[in-house]
């Protein structure tokens, strides 16, 4: 069982953040993100746009923020399961708790931040009438080990830089790709699209646009599939299909905590700390509601500054906190590493 | 203020006819939002960058809109619930142009 001060539920820049606040009051943290990689929205949604509104970046590209604050706290060692989704959460008689993922794995941890924002991302599925039959018996919505695909016919449904990335990789792996898009025309990154069309001039990847996926068939496991090209159907024979139509936000099992939600978001007391109903559960960044809600980013860095002060006086309600500042103390990293302010030269002169 | 009048169907079939103002840069997206039009974290989802298809809504009537851009019609392409008269709300801006305008809104996804 992995064991912390707290659980923050979300990798995005809010929970990447929560973990230096906590790190400045000596408590731990490990986070859990249902995505395999940190960064949330950022990193899922725009991780090359620049964003206008942080205080001290009058621009900075959301993928540059994500890698600046892991450099942030890197000090402070967080743990992270990625690729889990945070299921159930169970309060201890002693006020700790237990939060099990999908997968099974267990965090212990005296408080939770859930900086869920939007709610865990899922992928987007085709709406074809029998698709969850062949979840797990080939349709697959991410690409979580190539090797699956070693020496098999797949077919990428899709037009965004996940297909032609995927269909660019596994074109080495497949014994044949077939990548099916409704338009002509992809959006995704130049070089990606340019590579694509190079693997289809030299026939390892098969093209197929404008098209759809309309049906599935096979007796236990995806063995063709029915497509429709610009108003006829035709066949085609497939171990795999792979639908990478991008990732929409639910909030998922969150809905299931007993938390108080409004407006699919999670009510918190926002005149203290952060908390939800739940003593010791917070809720921070754009995952809570409260009145004047803003859903912002330096919100969400504001909300966790408390979040952790409260983490602070709940461990030690004997110890009075005293308000250190960084410029003044210096940070201290659990990993040994102290950042420090240059001393001053005091010298006389002669 | 200038505004505009925008009839807006809901999910639920309700028909909204709202006062949309012309000179806050706002888009019909902004505006169901505005107006509650939708239950929050079911519209505008992707925050009004054409990456997600949460303010897709069905033209209903002749007025003029803005021609649709590469990004709005990738995005339509991959979405769902598409007709021949699906526009991304965060791609048309409100302008006076947009006077008497009625919409309906896409079913979630």
């Amino acid at each position: 069982m992995i064991t912390t001060d707290i659980l923050i539920i979300g990798a995005g820049p809010t929970g990447l953040f929560a973990v230096f606040e906590a790190g400045l009051l000596k408590l731990k943290c490990h986070i859990i993100d249902a995505l395999p990689q940190i960064g949330g929205q950022l990193s899922e949604l725009y991780p090359k746009k620049p964003i206008f509104d942080i205080p001290g970046y009058p621009s900075v590209l959301a993928g540059d923020l994500v890698d600046n604050l892991m450099e942030q706290i890197k000090q402070f060692e967080p743990g992270f399961t990625l690729n889990e989704k945070a299921e159930t959460i169970q309060k201890l008689d002693d006020g700790t708790f237990i939060v099990t993922t999908n997968k099974g794995t267990q965090h212990h941890a005296k408080a939770i931040a859930i900086a869920g924002g939007l709610g865990s991302f899922e992928p987007r599925k085709p709406l074809l009438e029998n698709i969850a039959f062949y979840e797990d018996k080939g349709v697959e919505y991410f690409v979580k080990d190539p090797e699956l695909f070693r020496d098999k016919k797949i077919v990428i449904a899709g037009g965004g830089d996940s297909a032609l990335d995927w269909s660019i990789f596994l074109a080495d792996v497949a014994s044949h790709v077939t990548l099916i898009h409704r338009r002509n025309e992809f959006r995704g990154a130049l070089d990606s699209v340019e590579k694509v069309q190079e693997l289809v001039h030299k026939g390892k990847v098969h093209l197929v646009t404008p098209a759809e996926v309309i049906g599935i068939r096979g007796d236990k496991h995806v063995e063709k599939l029915d497509i429709e090209i610009n108003g006829t159907h035709s066949t085609i024979r497939t171990d795999y299909f792979i639908p990478l139509f991008g990732l929409t936000p639910k909030l998922g099992a969150i809905a299931n905590w007993g938390l108080e939600i409004e407006k699919n978001a999670i009510k918190v007391n926002n005149a203290l700390d952060y908390q939800t109903n739940i003593d010791g559960i917070y809720a921070i960044g754009d995952i809570n509601t409260y009145p004047g809600k803003l859903k912002l980013i330096l919100c969400g860095f504001h909300e966790a500054t408390l979040m952790c002060q409260s983490v602070f006086n709940k461990l030690n309600p004997s110890k009075k906190y005293v308000l250190k500042y960084t410029t003044v103390s210096g940070v201290d990293g659990f990993d040994g590493t102290r950042k420090e302010a240059e001393k001053q030269v005091v010298k006389a002169i002669e | 203020m200038n505004e505009v009048t925008i009839k807006i169907t809901d999910r639920e079939g309700a028909v909204h006819e709202v006062q949309a103002p012309t000179d806050m840069a706002m888009n019909i997206m902004e505006l169901c939002r505005a107006y509650e039009l939708a239950p929050d974290g079911t519209i505008g989802v992707c925050g009004g960058m054409a990456m997600c298809a949460s303010c897709q809504c069905y033209v209903l009537n002749d007025v003029e809109l803005p021609e649709m851009g590469s990004d709005e019609e990738a995005m339509l392409s991959e979405a769902f619930n598409v007709k021949k008269n699906s526009r991304l709300g965060c791609q048309i801006p409100i302008t006076d142009s947009l006077e008497g305008l009625e919409l309906e809104l896409a079913p979630e996804d």
